[in-house]
């Protein structure tokens, strides 16, 4: 209520539609992850990146974080749909709560010889990506950071003889001392 | 533990949670997968067994049941064809938030994935069309599963809750685990109460109102009889306006004069003109469907609307609020009688005067006169002539769905709720019937009559085998146009009357069909002859089918065409060639 109102009565199509990091935490339960997926599927909600893993073993927690796209309108029903489920314990939206990080993590299979090998590997240094497999003729790296970061390691990797690229998907916490 | 209990059977466990529950009735059909739950049943008096003919039928009748009492709709099925028909009832009860625990049978855990006999992924059809839903894996979460089931289901907005209960668990034997209460459940905790300072600022709101409405819904019937009663109580006090949805008639008393009937797609003129020209929207308990607002970017656009809603996800989904309270209806209503006694506020009497003058002469406009025949029975007329008869009388009314159904809301004048039972949000045909054996088991002594169509009757008429098992009293009261009359209207309005489908072509003779399953049958066509044909229904203390056969082309009016706005009503037949439907709308349903 502290924003000032859209257009009364309207939906507000002229808003612009944004990126948001939603991090969900949930009991970790048989057919949670459906739950949440078909709830995004069924309302016609997108998916952009979803991460999920037991984080609480002791109070059995898993946290799942979802980058999805929408107008406010949009990603505040996209809350409160979550927040609906049972077995949601909490919906933050990382986005608007105060400022927070992002991290993936990407596996990159690059394959060749000589000077593009040689490059891939300097390249794979500037980035701080690790080499965690090596041939006579291939490289698998593991470069973490932000999403824009591992795109552009990704996208330098294509013209050095990409094979193939495993990604994680965002994880995201706030900054700051404080819990979900 | 105090003392050990002696470890039952899972079935057994079951029943004893469900009597906990304070269960008295459980509609359902037997199955193998659920014969542990059948023995058990059988072996105890305590609860009482509906057998339904279908399994859609036993979740109807649970929401039937629901609906009248306040209570939760128990239902029993078996695994898969069990389970997989009962998914229409379940998705009704979640679209009008109806109280339901369905328990269903499952194939054994060690067989769960195996494409065993009679198996369905009954976690996984349901999951989008329940509240809340649970596969029991171990005897020993069962009992605690139970409860849990039962609070999320009548607890925050109410919705229905399935249980998949795999036969070996069923015969497993296990402790049991009495109800915790209060019950404290780990993440689900709806919020009954906003914040104070949200409800000062809606009295502020609605005290300085010019030209306000209230808009109720079924939220208000859901909160309870109190809740009712407080809003009755609020709206006299500040003399404003009401109307109410489809779900929410009988929460504000319909004879009195502050209420202007329901609104929407085929609501009064003068409560949709109310909607479109406040400067003060008072939304309580309902959630701007589609059928109420029309055509969104014309929606009241020029007031203020507070909207109290115990579902924060109905908040802002369709239109945009300016004030919302996350809460209870009930408890809303009461701090909103105590602060309006307590600051005493100077409501703007002229005006609301003036307000009254302009929402009196939309009221002149009469809008559901028809045109009355001395030949043919309309169906307005035959549901102004039932009303006249069942008025003073202790009566609940189901319907089924199409123009019957809108013509009920209507021609008949609710003025309590929970008399009221009929499908909203999903618009289920065949809802009305075995929803109206529901309300008899709640209610034995009471005249309960389903008012229905040719057509949709047809989609449960199994259900008059119950009806005759249990002598239910049960009265259809068949308007029949041998139409499918929503579609055909709408054919008519919107497809250039190309009636593709509609016609209702080699139907049963009504009469005979009721004598058939040992029901009463009559059958009406003269007008002159109704008012003792429904007399005759009256006291027939057995099920009843009437016949009534009344004109065929006849349309529902008013009605706001599908993507219009409130101002562009078509008041009748005669209105309808100067506003052709706008190829938006016949997009929409």
């Amino acid at each position: 209520m502290n924003a000032a109102p859209l257009n009364p009565g309207q939906l507000a199509p002229h808003q612009a539609a944004s990126s948001h990091t939603i991090s969900v935490l949930v009991d970790n339960e048989p057919g949670i992850l459906a739950r949440v997926v078909g709830l995004f599927s069924g309302r016609g909600y997108n998916i952009e990146s979803l991460t999920v893993a037991q984080t609480d073993p002791r109070e059995n927690l898993s946290r799942i974080t979802i980058v999805t796209t929408g107008t406010p309108m949009i990603i505040e029903q996209i809350k409160a749909q979550l927040d609906r489920l049972v077995p949601v314990h909490r919906v933050r939206d990382l986005t608007v709560e105060g400022p927070h990080i992002e991290r993936e993590l990407a596996l990159v299979k690059v394959k060749g010889t000589g000077d593009k090998r040689v490059e891939a590997l300097r390249l794979a240094d500037v980035f701080r990506a690790k080499v965690i497999d090596a041939k006579t003729d291939s490289f698998v790296f593991e470069v973490t950071g932000n999403s824009d970061k591992v795109q552009t390691f990704i996208g330098l990797m294509e013209e050095l003889g990409l094979v193939d690229v495993g990604r994680t998907g965002i994880v995201a916490l706030s900054r700051g001392g404080e819990a979900l | 533990m105090i003392a050990e209990e002696p470890a039952t059977t899972g079935a057994d466990l079951l029943v004893k949670a469900l009597i906990d529950e304070e269960v008295e009735v459980v509609f359902g059909y037997p199955g193998g997968a659920v014969l542990p739950i059948y023995d058990s049943l059988f072996k105890q008096n305590r609860l009482r067994h509906i057998l339904v003919r279908h399994e859609q039928a036993a979740v109807h009748a649970a929401e039937g049941y629901a609906r009248s009492t306040g209570k939760v709709g128990v239902v029993l099925v078996t695994s898969g064809p069990g389970a997989t028909n009962a998914v229409t009832g379940l998705t009704d009860a979640l679209m009008d938030s109806i109280p339901v625990v369905c328990l269903t049978g499952q194939v054994p855990t060690h067989l769960i994935g195996n494409d065993a006999f009679q198996e369905a992924d009954t976690t996984g059809i349901t999951r989008p069309c329940t509240k809340h839903n649970y596969l029991v894996k171990a005897v020993g979460d069962l009992a605690r599963i139970v409860h849990e089931a039962f609070y999320v289901a009548r607890s925050g907005r109410p919705g229905p809750v399935v249980i998949d209960l795999p036969k070996d668990v069923l015969m497993n034997k296990h402790e049991y685990v009495a109800p915790s209460k209060p019950v404290q459940h780990k993440s689900y905790r709806p919020q009954l109460k906003p914040a104070p300072e949200k409800v000062e600022q809606a009295i502020e709101l609605i005290a300085a109102a010019k030209r306000p409405v209230f808009y109720t819904g079924g939220g208000v019937v859901n909160s309870g009889p109190r809740a009712a009663k407080l809003l009755t109580q609020f709206v006299h006090m500040t003399g404003y306006p009401i109307t109410n949805t489809l779900m929410g008639l009988g929460a504000f008393p319909a004879s009195d004069k502050q209420f202007l009937g329901m609104l929407g797609m085929h609501g009064t003129y003068e409560a949709n003109l109310a909607m479109y020209n406040c400067d003060v929207m008072i939304n309580i308990g309902a959630r701007f469907d589609d059928r109420i607002t029309g055509k969104l970017a014309e929606f009241s656009p020029r007031s203020k609307k507070i909207h109290v809603d115990i579902d924060p996800s109905s908040i802002n989904k369709n239109v945009h609020v300016d004030l919302p309270l996350v809460g209870d209806a009930a408890h809303v209503l009461e701090d909103f009688v105590r602060l309006w006694k307590s600051h005493q506020p100077r409501v703007d009497h002229k005006a609301l005067k003036a307000w009254w003058d302009e929402i009196d002469k939309w009221r002149a406009r009469n809008c559901l006169a028809y045109k009355a025949d001395n030949e043919t029975i309309k169906p307005q007329f035959a549901l102004e002539r039932l009303y006249k008869q069942i008025k003073d009388r202790d009566c609940y009314i189901t319907t089924e769905v199409g123009q019957h159904q809108m013509w009920a809301a209507q021609f008949l004048k609710f003025e309590e709720p929970n008399r009221w039972m009929t499908s909203g949000g999903l618009g289920t045909m065949g809802y009305g019937f075995p929803a109206a054996m529901g309300v008899q088991i709640a209610h034995p002594d009471s005249l309960v009559i389903d008012v229905a169509g040719e057509a949709s009757i047809m989609m449960n008429i199994q259900e008059l085998s119950t009806v005759a098992q249990y002598r239910l009293p049960v009265k259809i009261f068949i308007l029949n146009n041998q139409y499918m009359g929503m579609v055909r209207q709408w054919q008519e309005l919107l497809h250039g009357g190309r009636y593709s489908e509609s016609y209702m072509e080699s139907l049963p003779d009504f009469v005979k069909l009721a004598e058939a399953f040992g029901a009463v049958g009559l059958r009406c066509h003269e007008p002159a002859k109704l008012d003792d044909t429904i007399k005759q229904m009256i006291e027939i203390r057995q099920p009843v089918i009437v016949d009534v056969l009344v004109d065929k082309a006849e349309n529902c009016f008013p009605m706001i065409p599908a993507g219009a706005a409130h101002y562009d009503m078509l008041l009748g037949p005669d209105d309808r060639a100067q506003k052709p439907v706008s190829e938006e709308g016949m997009v929409l349903v």
